[in-house]
């Protein structure tokens, strides 16, 4: 029971925790660009805004469109639920393992695809082709990615991946420097980060998960946007916890949450801080080259495999 | 459960072999000229290290020696040498297209599931911990003439030969610490007579067909038609 209600705490505070992520990296993006970034609170006022607006719906907008806001935000929050971010060993990573959190993803995609496309908007078309052209191409390098590690701990369960490298005595494993490689490419690929998507503009060639979400207003809008915060924050909490999960709970008593607490934000942190100065220092990339960058990424993941069975057999 | 349970220098290297392969995977993949002769170099660089490693772990500081030929050829002198000549020859800024990118870089992952087979039988010989690492090196070797086979210019098919130099140096390495040191001087001559004779052979290579695009050789036409 006690798990249970930690589970459903931890999904309440990655939603509250994501936009404040979302201005951390903004306000650090701006500092290094030498502007006077926005208040870190900023991206809670502009979702408050937004839910108090009217939500104004195109006449040929079909249920689809509006469900679609409903379903994205609610799937987004459903895979935050079967990560450990806290703790190690709670009821809900029992629901989903990492091929799942792959399919919730893929379905919230989807829906974010077929809004695009439902009104008929020329940009909604465009973003949505673009979109799922890019998760095409992630999806089996964040899969491939997934196994490599899922073959050396032998569960593709999250929540027993992060404990049995919490466990085991430090190693260095050649397919995990890889595998991390590749689902941090991954990783800005599917939250739409420079270089493949930009976030901060509205930019009618490049735009790709903004032209998605050009026609919604108001508390639709909101959800939209939450989501896509969610979506960054849980990578990221993947990525840290996968790759370096010291710190984490490994019991449900308070010392040790409140232990993992102060780990899980120092990283997040950190890899914010990491995220942003990327963001500074490169450029996006045209769109015809993304296929490249996520072939690397693929071929990364692929390594890692093939290290892992040639070089960590014994 | 999984797991090698190695001490950490051996780790390293098992580290350090993985990084030499996707160094050469890099070169499949790598298409500006430059970018190419630094990778090399890079290769080059975790190849030194990866000896430096096994000599301090054998405590066979013979090693180190090759190590520092390594470093002194391999990191900068051949490096040095390709980059002064393509800067001669003016191509600096040349950027070759690889036919079908994907299905090469998928070949050469195939090629390194082969020559793991292909080692299997050869691995029960070895006694040391960094004999998984053998068929990483024979798949840095095919993947090199698989560069030298997809490529077309003539740099970079000198440094996929280049590269196959470092998976067989790789190989003697970790398979038995090393070559009899008379061999290393020898193959480390010979690699520094060919990368002087392949920047002759450049110069003439141009002069000749004005171009280094080796596909110019396939026709033995008197005059263009």
């Amino acid at each position: 029971m006690n798990g249970w209600l930690l589970a459903i705490a931890q999904t309440l505070f990655m939603a509250a925790l994501a936009p404040l992520l979302a201005g951390w990296i903004k306000w650090l993006k701006c500092r290094l660009q030498s502007r006077s970034g926005p208040p870190l609170w900023q991206p809670y006022r502009d979702l408050m805004r937004l839910f108090g607006k009217q939500v104004l719906l195109a006449e040929s907008a079909s249920p689809i469109f509006r469900l679609a806001p409903y379903v994205v935000f609610s799937v987004t929050a459903l895979a935050g639920s079967v990560i450990p971010m806290l703790a190690v060993g709670l009821p809900t990573s029992a629901l989903a393992d990492a091929i799942v959190l792959v399919g919730f993803f893929a379905l919230g995609r989807f829906f974010l695809a077929l809004a695009g496309m439902d009104v008929g908007t020329a940009f909604g078309g465009m973003g949505s082709s673009r979109e799922m052209t890019i998760a095409s191409l992630a999806e089996p390098a964040m899969l491939l990615g997934v196994f490599t590690l899922a073959m050396t701990v032998r569960s593709t369960n999250l929540s027993t991946m992060v404990s049995f490298l919490l466990v085991s005595e430090f190693q260095i494993y050649p397919s995990f420097v890889f595998a991390a490689m590749g689902l941090v490419l991954v990783a800005v690929a599917e939250t739409g980060r420079i270089p493949v998507d930009n976030p901060a503009t509205h930019l009618e060639l490049t735009m790709i998960h903004e032209a998605m979400i050009l026609e919604y207003t108001g508390r639709h809008l909101a959800l939209m946007e939450w989501a896509a915060m969610l979506k960054l924050l849980i990578y990221m909490v993947l990525l840290t916890n996968l790759f370096c999960p010291w710190g984490l709970a490994q019991d449900l008593r308070l010392a040790p949450l409140a232990l993992g607490l102060v780990s899980v934000m120092a990283k997040l942190l950190v890899l914010g801080i990491a995220l942003a100065l990327a963001e500074t220092g490169l450029a996006k990339m045209r769109l015809f080259r993304v296929p490249q960058y996520l072939g690397l990424a693929f071929i990364l993941c692929l390594l890692g495999m093939l290290s892992h069975v040639v070089l960590e057999m014994n | 459960m999984a797991g090698l349970h190695l001490p950490l220098i051996e780790q390293l290297v098992l580290c350090l072999a993985a990084l030499v392969l996707f160094t050469s995977f890099l070169l499949l993949a790598q298409g500006r000229i430059v970018s190419l002769i630094h990778t090399f170099a890079w290769q080059g660089g975790l190849l030194c290290a990866a000896t430096c490693l096994m000599a301090i772990n054998s405590g066979r500081y013979h090693l180190l020696i090759s190590a520092l030929l390594t470093l002194a050829l391999k990191v900068f002198f051949i490096p040095w040498q390709l980059r002064r000549l393509v800067l001669r020859l003016d191509i600096r800024r040349e950027v070759e297209t690889i036919g079908n990118p994907s299905l090469i870089m998928l070949a050469g992952g195939a090629l390194v599931l082969f020559s793991y087979y292909v080692v299997l039988p050869i691995r029960e010989l070895s006694l040391l911990a960094a004999r998984n690492t053998i068929a990483v090196s024979l798949a840095v070797i095919l993947i090199g003439m698989l560069m030298i086979i997809s490529r077309r210019k003539a740099v970079a098919q000198v440094i996929g030969f280049m590269s196959m130099e470092n998976g067989l140096f790789f190989a003697a390495v970790v398979a038995t610490y090393g070559m009899p040191m008379v061999v290393e001087l020898g193959v480390a001559f010979d690699v520094l007579v060919a990368a002087i004779l392949f920047g002759i052979f450049f110069f003439q290579l141009r002069a000749g067909i004005g171009s280094l695009d080796v596909d110019h050789l396939n026709r033995l036409h008197e005059k263009d038609q």
